[in-house]
């Protein structure tokens, strides 16, 4: 319901071509109880000043465009309504560990390479042979990786990560949580392949187990989980692999 | 703004969701040596396929048919559809869906393996195929991440297309493109171009559709002289959340919900759509009866009943309720998650314990890019698949879960004719397109960041007057005096659109610009739209006139074609013929009667 009272938007501004460093900027919007941060922030940028920039489409929390950094912590802001803040100011910033484009919008480079490294696609070779018709898969296989198929790519899970943002070798949260999410797929043949990019230098060794991604995912992917099951895949790979490097690559588990 | 470099391809696709993805594996697994560029105006996995929820339709069990999608389909269509492209439509189904299946596509399983169906309103047998109830974020997930296969598929991610790019002879070869992150504009170049920019729901206020929904594919072929087609028929979902539209997918009623007014009655069973079966009736949910009417008749049922009094009045406009309560918190959670998160995220309900409040919202443009049997606009070159283009399988009324289906189909069909275009025409002159590219560089720059332009109007202002416009005089109900009002404002914003001034005229992820830009394309989606109703004085499927209250098959069955006219006036409306071939128009029936009352062909 929207009210005469107003609130605070404190937020984040850094233009590549005019500002030498980043600075806030306060705003006052209208408070009305059904807004989401998002909803005042188009507001400023419809009524106020059309140079705020941000990134955002569906509203309804599954096109994983419009996550920030809402006091501190990484959030949709299509998801975190103004009544949770209010009446005090409310700071907004880019998702942390990712360089800023401008204002509130983060570069995705770095990330789109990750997900694409860890092969996240179905891999043998009758792939596109429709003629038999479905792959048979069990209710019970289905929910072996269906949790791990639930990723927007919002990528708060890298904000949140301690280790996301200066390990770059580490492939961070949800891309490991989708290679996971390949590999249990009964349907796939690429595990072998998969976990060679996996099992490289601090690709996935890099976790430290803080679980903070698990925290801060948006639809319960759970990437810690994910990452703890690939670890202990790849532990057992690695074993095969180099300690008794006859042992049977591919096999299933 | 400095122009950019150039960019040369075999094929380049303009949009990045669930058609142009699947255009670009087709064109990049039958032609490994060509070099196949997709480029969006957001990252792909952004786009608004994501969003769709309930499933996609195709015949995979033994106990349907072909045929009785077919039918469903074009009666649903309300005859407005052409038969051969249905025909094609569910035959290529299966094969398509199970392609996607193969490409990892979480579908929702049977015990025994096999992918679950479940009941969609106006089709006649469970035949929709779902992935509990984030059917197309699955779908386009699934696609994107099979693209990353391929190193011959080129992505352009953030570069916002703005001209097509037609050469000498007449053909299309590619996009004039703003890169965000930079500002410049880039030429990209084809020997060929598919338009898969989805629909243009942000036309209206009260909209299903994502912000990047504003119809600039569409916007760009009316401007390149292709005809807009059948623009008057706009799909209202019978169930969107009040204040956000946000949507509620009709599998919801698919597994069992039920609609009822203020006063608990479900007030569906008084207008032609069948009996209430009481929710423990085994027969409940019936195929094409009550909950499971085609989308365009339920709607017009909410108007009715709040013309009547019998709607439930709230901040946010009036509402009746969706009740999923008899399901059980069981069936909710495993069904249809998505609805119980977005129901207590957004409208505080938790619909284990309470109705939601519902009220029909803009979801779909049946109309679109006019496109032939081969997805070929009037343009040699130029290609349409997916929302933004109309075959047309949905004529004056979408089936839901024909939609997903059809980004498959018609994407899968458009990389092909591309591809062989591309193949046959071969050669283009480089420099003649560049300078086009640099031209529409050159225009953008002089038109939005010229220090004298000061005409002092915002753009949320012209989009606000624009959404009441068409919301008053383009919605559920239509009639003479609405719809001119409606071209009349239309005509009004395009001058006024001259005097939009920025506050930002920096280069980099100018947000501003682009808004800008689709505003532009609203502005002449919105013009197509509001002229093709005036001219329709018929009502046919969601186009319905209060003037003209019967469907005319006599002057009427016909595809309405709106040409933009380079001097700013009017657009041209002509028709052309709809393609019958064995089920001539009918009574559309729905309720108990509705699968016997129908006409069949002689079989397929």
């Amino acid at each position: 319901m929207r009210t005469e009272q107003t609130m605070t938007l404190e937020i984040f501004r850094y233009h590549p071509e005019t500002d030498s460093e980043p600075y806030f900027q306060a705003y006052e919007v209208p408070y009305d109880e059904d807004w989401v941060v998002l909803d005042a922030i188009n507001w400023i940028k419809d009524h106020v000043d059309g140079s705020l920039t941000h990134r955002w489409s569906c509203r309804m929390g599954v096109c994983g465009s419009c996550g920030m950094m809402v006091n501190g912590d990484p959030k949709l802001t299509c998801a975190a309504f103004l009544k949770d803040y209010y009446p005090r100011p409310i700071k907004v910033e880019p998702l942390v560990n990712f360089p800023v484009e401008r204002d509130l919008v983060v570069s995705l480079d770095g990330f789109m390479e990750k997900l694409q490294a860890v092969k996240p696609y179905i891999i043998r070779d009758d792939v596109n042979d429709t003629t038999g018709g479905e792959y048979r898969q069990s209710p019970a296989e289905l929910a072996r990786y269906k949790q791990y198929s639930m990723c927007i790519n919002c990528m708060l899970c890298y904000s949140a990560c301690p280790v996301a943002g200066h390990e770059e070798e580490f492939l961070g949260p949800a891309a490991l949580a989708l290679g996971h999410r390949y590999n249990r797929d009964s349907r796939d043949r690429g595990r072998a392949e998969r976990l060679d990019v996996m099992l490289a230098g601090e690709a996935i060794w890099g976790c430290t187990f803080v679980g903070e991604c698990t925290v801060v995912c948006p639809k319960h992917v759970d990437p810690a989980g994910a990452i703890q099951q690939a670890k202990a895949v790849a532990a057992q790979e690695y074993f095969k692999r180099f300690v008794m490097p006859r042992g049977a690559k591919g096999a299933e588990t | 703004m400095a122009h950019g470099t150039t960019h040369q391809h075999d094929v380049v696709i303009i949009g990045g969701g669930g058609a142009g993805l699947r255009a670009s594996i087709a064109i990049a697994e039958e032609n490994p040596s060509f070099s196949v560029a997709c480029v969006s105006k957001v990252y792909p996995m952004r786009s608004h396929t994501v969003t769709a929820e309930g499933g996609a339709a195709a015949k995979i069990k033994p106990n349907d048919s072909l045929e009785d999608h077919i039918y469903d389909t074009i009666s649903g269509a309300d005859w407005l559809a052409d038969q051969d492209a249905v025909e094609y439509f569910v035959n290529e189904a299966p094969a398509e869906m199970i392609q996607l299946e193969h490409w990892g596509c979480p579908w929702s399983r049977e015990g025994d393996g096999s992918v679950a169906v479940r009941p969609f309103g106006g089709m006649k047998i469970e035949r929709t195929w779902f992935a509990a109830d984030k059917t197309g974020f699955h779908m386009l997930h699934s696609l994107f991440q099979t693209t990353l296969k391929y190193g011959n598929i080129v992505r352009y991610d953030e570069h916002f297309a703005t001209r097509l790019l037609i050469d000498a002879h007449g053909r299309c070869r590619g996009c004039a493109a703003i890169e965000l992150l930079t500002g410049r504009v880039r030429a990209i170049l084809g020997k060929a171009v598919i338009i898969c920019t989805g629909g243009a729901g942000r036309v209206f206020p009260f909209t299903t559709n994502g912000s990047i929904k504003t119809g600039d594919g569409m916007a760009m072929a009316y401007r390149a002289g292709v005809a807009l087609k059948d623009m008057e028929f706009i799909q209202y979902h019978p169930t969107g959340l009040p204040g956000t539209g946000i949507l509620i997918t009709e599998a919801s009623r698919g597994e069992g919900g039920i609609l009822v007014n203020r006063d608990g009655y479900r007030y569906l069973q008084d207008y032609d759509l069948g009996e209430a079966l009481d929710v423990t009736d085994p027969r409940h949910p019936q195929k094409r009866a009550m909950e499971l009417g085609p989308r365009d008749r339920l709607s017009q049922c909410f108007i009715k009943e709040m013309w009547a009094g019998r709607t439930i009045e709230t901040r946010d406009g009036h509402v009746v309720h969706l009740d999923l309560r008899h399901l059980g918190e069981a069936k909710i959670d495993r069904k249809i998650p998505f609805v119980r998160e977005l129901s207590r995220n957004y409208a505080g309900i938790d619909p284990v314990h309470k109705p939601i409040p519902v009220r029909p919202v803009v979801h779909y443009v049946m109309g679109g890019i006019d496109v032939g049997g081969n997805s070929a606009t009037s343009v040699p070159g130029l290609y349409a698949a997916g929302e933004c283009a109309c075959v047309s399988i949905n004529g004056a009324n979408r089936l839901g879960s024909n939609s997903l289906t059809e980004l498959l189909v018609f994407g899968a069909q458009a990389g092909r004719h591309a591809a062989r275009f591309a193949m046959d025409n071969p050669g283009y002159d480089v420099a003649e397109l560049e300078a086009q590219a640099e031209d529409e560089g050159a225009r953008i720059r002089r038109t939005w960041f010229d220090p004298s332009r000061t005409g002092g109007e915002r753009i949320a202002t012209l989009r606000t007057e624009l959404h009441d416009a068409m919301e008053d005089g383009a919605g559920i109900y239509r009639d003479a005096e609405s719809l001119q009002a409606a071209c009349d404002k239309v005509a009004e914003l395009r001058e006024r659109y001259g005097n939009v001034t920025l506050d930002d005229r920096t280069h980099s992820f100018n947000t501003e610009l682009t808004a800008a830009l689709e505003l532009g394309s609203l502005l002449d989606v919105a013009e197509a739209m509001a002229h093709s109703g005036l001219e329709r004085t018929e009502s046919r499927g969601s186009h319905q006139r209060l003037d003209h209250t019967e469907r005319n098959d006599d002057d009427f069955l016909a595809h309405s074609l709106a040409f933009r006219r380079e001097d700013g006036g009017p657009p041209r409306i002509e028709y052309g013929p709809v393609t019958i071939t064995k089920w001539p128009p009918g009574a559309r029936t729905y309720g108990a009667e509705s699968g016997l009352k129908r006409p069949r062909g002689d079989g397929t």
